[in-house]
């Protein structure tokens, strides 16, 4: 009996403890500004529903902001809404709209900056400049948000997720469209991206620049200006996502440029003009991925070394790999070519004559883009077929030596 | 016309060659299906065969059929017919007899393995609008060689080199000048150099549909609205059509002229 007081007066205190304070238009407090300023560090203000006003709201304590029944915070255009400078903040189910647009300053919805320990989760935010900014900060989670922007030009938009000398960062179940770059990586090491959508944005879905030992998976990255870019970075992960319809003359799937030593597996590529646009990557093993109606599958445009293509399935792409060069360094093994067309006598399951993935056109193409116009002519049949015989123009070794028979699932 | 029309279509229908167009139509698509179970890529290989064959028999048979119905042809100029329905209705006999083998041999199949629930079935019909515009084309060509040549070996002779010329030489000879003027802006060239041809320019209305997004790799202004809006498939029918036409109308001219 003394047990159960003791234990309902505990939970009893502690409820009382971490109340805080209540943010309506109706109550004491009746602005979010008003709210910060009273509170101690560590408290907890509960916004209730209605529509705040508010911009340049500065949390510089320790606090949990929590939104009931999303309340509205229009910024009315004037500039930034949230900056947070402390550790250990949390920002919880808020509607934030109308942040000002600036050629200067990037205005962002939330911005953090130099802190630790930062949650920021089912935020839903509209009419937006920058989205969540995270500036020199670590340790953070962003989960479960919703940014829609309504970019119309790149020159006058920002990124949904903008990450800027940050580190350790979990960034997962995000929804970001009509942006710039849904979500942007700058010098920003150890993040995880995972089970993100990104569609319809001007740029590119996800962008890295200068951004090592990080890992993204099972994002979804779908009509971009262009999927993924990943430039001047290197030991990334990246695994289970799926690319898909990223159409248009300069439009790719996948852009690898100045990258080392990664791992690109089980992702799926579909309808994408380019699905992979590779240019100065070494050491890259694709594994597992399912190239499928591509334009071009893979498209090498020079100095990629020692890169590993195995276990892969290439599927009804109008090229499955160009290169602009008769050099290769790299390796192609046991990958599954829809346009194989060899036989398996002895029938272990790999082709017994070597596949040759680099058609003479596609170096035509290349040199000469408009002759896209006469693909799939019974006359580039026959030069592809003279070229298979003995390749003059494409890299002599490159070739699947071991194709599968059969696809992989 | 009609009358004539039904006379030589219900001919070619009795007629064996039909049905071995028939057969062999089947047979392919049947194989390609046994063998594939996969739809869209069966489309994808048969566009091949229907592209290069389709001109090919359309051709040698509208040529055949012309030269072994010139007795009857030469009996019913002496009636009272208008030479242009004559001839009209002897070259829809033909198109129409070989449209119908191909339709038939390739639809069945197609429609017995489960077309109508695929999601195949737009490339599908494309084919097969696309096969009867080259039936339509290469008889009326045929039509046109088999009237201004008496002799028959040259008739042959010249609608053979007329198929091969168009499938096989006209793409050599267009990607050399392509290659060659590379330095120059060439989209409008390719593309009014695939509209000279008749199995180009189906070729791209397939391609259209196939490989659009390979398609619109390629910077050019007038290539993004040819290939990336309707433009392009308006653009391609309405060009068939005009092919379908201007062999019809010459050969209705020449007709009227010539000295039986």
């Amino acid at each position: 009996m003394i047990r159960f007081l003791v234990i309902t007066l505990t939970l009893l205190f502690v409820h009382l403890n971490v109340q805080g304070i209540e943010v309506c238009k109706s109550c004491k407090v009746s602005s979010i500004h008003e709210a910060v300023k009273a509170a101690k560090s560590g408290d907890t203000l509960w916004v209730k529903k209605g529509t705040y006003h508010e911009y340049n709201i500065l949390i510089d304590k320790p606090l949990t902001l929590i939104g009931i029944e999303f309340p509205t915070i229009d910024g009315q255009d004037q500039g930034e809404i949230i900056r947070v400078v402390s550790d250990s903040v949390t920002i919880d189910g808020l509607f934030i709209i109308n942040v000002g647009t600036s050629y200067t300053t990037d205005y962002a919805a939330i911005r953090v900056v130099r802190s630790k320990n930062f949650v920021i989760k089912n935020v839903i935010l509209e009419k937006l400049f920058f989205g969540i900014f995270i500036e020199k900060s670590s340790l953070g989670k962003i989960y479960h948000n919703k940014i829609i922007g309504d970019a119309v030009d790149e020159y006058n938009s920002g990124n949904g997720i903008h990450l800027w000398y940050s580190k350790e960062i979990e960034i997962s179940k995000n929804i970001v469209q009509g942006v710039r770059d849904g979500i942007y990586l700058e010098f920003s090491d150890y993040i995880s991206v995972d089970e993100n959508i990104s569609r319809d944005n001007l740029r590119y879905g996800l962008h890295f620049m200068f951004s090592n030992n990080d890992v993204y998976s099972k994002n979804i990255f779908e009509n971009n200006g262009a999927g993924v870019a990943v430039m001047f970075s290197k030991h990334i992960r990246m695994y289970e996502n799926t690319f898909r319809d990223n159409w248009g003359t300069a439009s790719f799937g996948l852009l690898l440029k100045e990258i080392n030593d990664l791992e690109v597996e089980n992702n799926v590529f579909r309808n994408n003009t380019i699905a992979i646009s590779v240019e100065g990557a070494n050491r890259v093993n694709y594994k597992g991925n399912t190239f499928e109606s591509n334009g071009w599958a893979i498209k090498v445009k020079g100095a990629c070394y020692a890169n590993l293509y195995s276990g892969n399935e290439f599927l009804h792409n109008s090229f499955d790999v160009s290169y602009n060069s008769k050099i290769n360094d790299n390796v192609f093994d046991q990958n599954y070519w829809s346009k194989y067309s060899g036989y398996d006598l002895d029938k272990d399951g790999i082709g017994d004559i070597p596949f040759r993935p680099v058609k003479l056109f596609s170096y035509i193409v290349n040199r000469t883009p408009e002759t896209i116009v006469l693909m799939r002519s019974l006359f580039i049949d026959i030069i592809d077929f003279s070229e298979k015989v003995s390749p003059v123009f494409t890299p002599d070794e490159l070739q699947d030596f071991n194709p599968l028979m059969k696809r992989l699932k | 016309m009609f009358k004539i029309l039904k006379y030589s279509f219900f001919d070619l229908v009795r007629s064996r060659w039909s049905y071995v167009y028939f057969l062999f139509y089947l047979l392919l698509a049947a194989t390609l299906l046994f063998l594939n179970n996969d739809l869209s890529k069966a489309v994808i290989t048969l566009m091949n065969v229907i592209i290069i064959l389709v001109p090919l028999i359309g051709t040698i048979f509208g040529v055949m059929y012309f030269y072994n119905s010139k007795e009857f042809t030469e009996l019913l100029l002496a009636q009272p017919i208008k030479r242009s329905s004559i001839f009209i209705g002897l070259y829809l006999g033909v198109a129409v007899s070989l449209s119908m083998s191909l339709l038939l041999g390739i639809g069945v199949p197609f429609l017995l393995y489960g077309l109508t629930q695929s999601a195949a079935i737009w490339d599908f019909s494309l084919l097969l609008i696309t096969g009867v515009f080259l039936t339509f084309i290469f008889t009326g060509i045929a039509f046109n060689i088999s009237l201004s040549n008496e002799n028959k070996i040259k008739g042959f002779g010249y609608a053979i080199m007329m198929w091969l010329f168009l499938a096989v030489i006209y793409d050599g000879l267009f990607l050399m000048s392509l290659v060659f003027f590379e330095d120059y802006p060439l989209d409008k060239l390719s593309l009014i150099g695939t509209m000279l041809n008749p199995i180009d320019l189906s070729r791209t209305l397939i391609l259209l549909k196939l490989d659009i997004s390979a398609l619109l790799g390629y910077t050019g202004a007038v290539f993004k609205t040819f290939f990336g809006t309707n433009q392009g498939l308006i653009i391609s029918i309405s060009v068939l059509f005009l092919w379908v036409l201007f062999p019809a109308i010459r050969m209705v001219r020449k007709s009227n002229k010539k000295d039986f």
